[in-house]
C-alpha cells in the first residue's frame, strides 16, 4: 500500500466522519496547546505562592468592559483549612500580551499597595504550593503527549527488528526469539512495569527520569506487537518479489528491510495510535503512584496526585481536572484509530 | 508451563539483581539491629553471594515451596500472598460476572437495532468507557462516593480497604454484607472498564453470525425472531466471547492493580506496589510469578470453556 494512497483513503474515511474530525481536532488542538505550553500559559510550571494554598478557581468579572480577577485573602475556618474571600475593593484586569505570555495578571497590576501582596489569577484553581493548575495543566502536556509517541516509536522499532527477523529467517533464530516474547508477555503489564521501575533510577535529572519511563514503558509494549510482524513477514517471505530479490544475491537483511518491512507499515500506523493510549495512561498512572515524573516537574498524572487524598478531594475538586484531560486526550486517540483502522483495512469496512 | 514460569523468574531475578536498592537497607539504617545479626541474615539468603548463585539458591527453594520472608511483612512471603490472592480473586470474579451480565445482552440487543439510536449511544458510550483510565474513574467514583450522604441501611459509604473497622464483631451475615459493600465501588470501575470492549465484541460477533447462510436458512423455516436468536445464533456468537473470557479475567488480576491501590483494596496489586517500594525482593519475586502463573491459568481456562462450547475444538 503506497503512502499517497493510504493518505487519500484516510482523507476520504475523514470526510464521512465526524466524530474523526472532531478527534482529530481535539488532539492538534491539544498538542499545539502543550508546545506552546511556555507561552500560553499564565505562570510557570513551578511558581509558587505560599499565600494561594488551595486557592479556588478565580472568578472572572466583568469590569468596565473588560475581564477582571478581584484578589482573594484568607482566613482559617474551624478546622484550622484557608477560606478564600475576595477583596471587592480592587479589581485587576486580565490583559492579552503581558509579561511576555499570551494573557495574564499586568505583574506591576497585580501588586497591593496596601501590603506589597501579589494578586494572581488562577483560572482552574491552585493546588497546595499555590501553583496554577492551568499552568501546570498545559505544561504536563508535554510529557503526558509527548511519552505515547515517542514509547510506541521506540516499541515499534524494536518490534520490527524482533518480529522482521524471526519472520525473515526462521528456524533457531525464529524460535528463540518468540521464546523471549512469550515470556515477556507473560508477566502481567503492571507487575512487570513495578519489576522495570525497581531497575531504573528515577531519582535523577528530570531529562533521565523521562527516557527511563520512555524506556520501561517501550519494554512492555513490543512482544505484542514482534509477533504480529512475524506473521506479517512470514507470509512475505515467499512473495514472488522477495524470492527475486534474494536470487538476485541482495543481502538477506537488505532484502528484509528496503522490501518486507515496509508491507508491514500500513498495519503499523494503525495499531502505533491505537497503542499510544496505553502508554499515556501507563505513565499517568506511573506517576499518580509517585513512580514517575516527579514534582515540581508535572505530567497529567503526576497532577492527579493532588487528589489521592480522599477525605480531601471535596475541599479541592479542581484537583480532578487532569484526569478530564488525560480521558480527552485517551478518548481522541481512540476514535481516531478507529477512523484509521477503518479507512486502512478494508475487512473491518462496515 | 513450567519452563516458561522459569523464564519469567529468571527475567524478573535478571531486573531485580540490576536494581540500585538493598533488601537490608531497613535493617541497616536501625541502630537496634546488630551488625551480626544483618551477616547472618546475609549468609542465610545468600545476599553476599554473586547474582546467579543466588538465584539458583533461590530457584531451590521455591521448588521446594519456600517462597522465602518477607521484610516488611516481617512474616513468609507465602503467607502474604495467601491473604491478598484471596482479595484479588473476589474482586476479579465480582466484576467479571456483572460485566458479562451487563455487556452481553448490551451487545446482542444493540447488533439487533443495528445503526439505529440505541445502537449508535450504546457504541459512544462504549468509547467513553473505553477512554476514562481506570485509576481516574475511581478517583471520580471515591469521590462521589465522600460525597454521598449517610444512608439509612448502610451507613456511611465506605471508601476503601476490605473491611470496616468493627469487622470482627459481626456476625457472619454482617460480615458478608460488610465486605460486599467495600466490594461495590472497585467492583464498579473494574466493571465499567471492561463493559465496553466486551460489548463490542458481542455485538461484532452476533452480527457476523446473523449473517451466515443457516440463520437464513432459520429464518426461511419460518422459524421465530427469538428461536433463531437464541437456539441458533448465540451459541455460535458466543465463541469469540468465551475465548475472551479467560483472557478478560487474567487481565482482571493483573488489570485490577490500579483500581486496588487508588480503593486501597488489599490485593495482589497493591502488594506489588508495596514489595517495589520497600525492595522486598522476595516479595516482589513472588508477585510477579504469581501474576505470571494467574496469566496462564486464565488462558488454560480460556482454552478449555472454548473446547467445551464449540465441539469443533479438540482438546488434544
Amino acid at each position: 500500500m503506497s503512502g499517497t494512497a493510504t493518505t487519500s483513503r484516510f482523507a476520504l474515511a475523514l470526510r464521512g466522519s465526524l466524530l474523526a474530525r472532531l478527534s482529530l481536532g481535539t488532539l492538534a488542538f491539544l498538542y499545539l496547546a502543550a508546545i506552546l505550553a511556555g507561552w500560553i500559559a499564565p505562570y510557570g510550571y513551578d511558581d509558587e505562592s505560599r499565600a494561594h494554598s488551595w486557592a479556588p478557581p478565580s472568578q472572572l468579572r466583568w469590569i468596565q468592559g473588560r475581564p477582571c480577577v478581584h484578589p482573594v485573602s484568607f482566613s482559617f475556618d474551624e478546622s484550622a483549612r484557608r477560606v478564600y474571600v475576595e477583596d471587592t475593593s480592587r479589581a485587576i484586569p486580565v490583559r492579552l500580551f503581558v509579561n511576555g505570555r499570551l494573557f495574564g495578571l499586568d505583574s506591576l497590576e497585580a501588586i497591593s499597595p496596601q501590603d506589597g501582596s501579589s494578586a494572581r489569577l488562577y483560572l482552574l484553581g491552585a493546588d497546595a504550593r499555590g501553583r496554577d493548575l492551568l499552568s501546570r495543566l498545559l505544561y504536563g502536556g508535554r510529557i503526558s503527549l509527548s511519552i505515547g509517541v515517542v514509547g510506541v516509536s521506540i516499541s515499534t522499532f524494536i518490534a520490527l527488528v524482533v518480529g522482521g527477523l524471526a519472520g525473515f529467517f526462521g528456524g533457531w533464530v525464529d524460535r528463540s526469539l518468540m521464546r523471549v516474547c512469550e515470556i515477556f508477555m507473560l508477566i502481567p503489564s503492571f507487575y512487570l512495569l513495578m519489576l522495570l521501575r525497581a531497575t531504573l533510577p528515577l531519582d535523577w535529572d528530570s531529562r533521565v527520569v523521562y527516557l527511563s519511563i520512555v524506556l520501561i514503558l517501550s519494554l512492555i509494549g513490543w512482544a505484542g506487537l514482534a509477533r504480529v510482524i512475524r506473521g506479517l513477514v512470514q507470509s512475505l517471505r515467499s512473495a514472488d518479489y522477495i524470492v527475486a530479490a534474494r536470487a538476485l544475491g541482495v543481502h538477506p537483511l537488505v532484502v528484509l528491510r528496503r522490501h518486507a518491512l515496509p508491507q508491514t507499515f500500513g498495519f503499523l500506523a494503525i495499531q502505533a495510535t491505537l497503542s499510544i493510549p496505553g502508554y499515556i495512561i501507563a505513565e499517568s498512572g506511573l506517576s499518580l503512584l509517585g513512580l514517575g515524573i516527579q514534582d515540581p516537574q508535572t505530567s497529567w498524572g503526576n497532577l492527579l496526585q493532588e487528589s489521592m487524598s480522599i477525605a480531601e478531594i471535596h475541599l479541592h475538586p479542581w484537583s480532578l481536572i487532569p484526569g478530564l484531560a488525560l480521558f480527552l486526550a485517551v478518548l481522541s486517540y481512540n476514535l481516531a484509530g478507529d477512523a484509521l483502522r477503518d479507512a486502512l483495512d478494508p475487512r473491518g469496512g462496515r | 508451563m513450567i519452563p516458561m514460569l522459569i523464564g519469567v523468574s529468571l527475567i524478573a531475578f535478571a531486573l531485580l539483581s540490576l536494581s540500585p536498592g538493598d533488601p537490608l537497607a531497613a535493617q541497616r539504617g536501625n541502630p537496634q539491629v546488630p551488625d551480626e545479626l544483618i551477616r547472618r541474615i546475609e549468609a542465610q539468603y545468600g545476599f553476599d553471594r554473586p547474582v546467579p548463585e543466588q538465584y539458583l539458591r533461590w530457584l531451590g527453594r521455591v521448588v521446594q515451596g519456600d517462597l522465602g520472608y518477607s521484610f516488611k511483612f516481617k512474616r513468609p512471603v507465602a503467607q502474604v500472598i495467601r491473604e491478598r490472592l484471596g482479595a484479588t480473586l473476589l474482586l476479579a470474579l465480582f466484576s467479571t460476572f456483572l460485566t458479562w451480565l451487563i455487556a452481553v445482552p448490551m451487545g446482542v440487543w444493540s447488533a439487533l437495532r443495528r445503526s439505529q439510536w440505541p445502537d449508535k449511544t450504546v457504541s459512544v458510550l462504549s468509547f467513553v468507557g473505553m477512554s476514562l483510565p481506570s485509576f481516574f474513574l475511581a478517583l471520580l467514583l471515591l469521590y462521589a462516593a465522600s460525597m454521598l450522604p449517610s444512608l439509612p441501611l448502610v451507613g456511611k459509604f465506605p471508601i476503601g480497604g476490605l473491611v470496616s473497622p468493627g469487622y470482627d464483631r459481626l456476625d457472619t451475615l454482617g460480615r458478608i454484607l460488610d465486605i460486599l459493600k467495600h466490594l461495590l465501588l472497585p467492583g464498579l470501575v473494574l466493571t465499567i472498564g471492561g463493559l465496553a470492549g466486551l460489548q463490542r465484541i458481542a455485538r461484532g460477533s452476533t452480527l457476523e453470525t446473523l449473517s451466515q447462510p443457516y440463520i437464513l436458512a432459520a429464518r426461511a423455516r419460518g422459524l421465530s425472531d427469538r428461536r433463531v436468536l437464541w437456539g441458533h445464533a448465540f451459541r455460535n456468537a458466543a465463541n469469540p466471547l468465551i475465548t475472551l473470557l479467560g483472557f478478560e479475567f487474567s487481565a482482571l488480576l493483573s488489570g485490577a492493580a490500579f483500581t486496588e491501590i487508588i480503593t486501597s483494596w488489599p490485593g495482589m496489586g497493591l502488594l506489588a506496589l508495596e514489595a517495589v517500594r520497600s525492595k522486598d525482593q522476595f516479595l516482589v519475586l513472588a508477585t510477579v510469578l504469581m501474576g505470571s502463573l494467574l496469566l496462564m491459568l486464565g488462558n488454560l481456562l480460556s482454552d478449555l470453556l472454548h473446547a467445551w462450547n464449540d465441539p469443533r475444538v479438540k482438546v488434544s
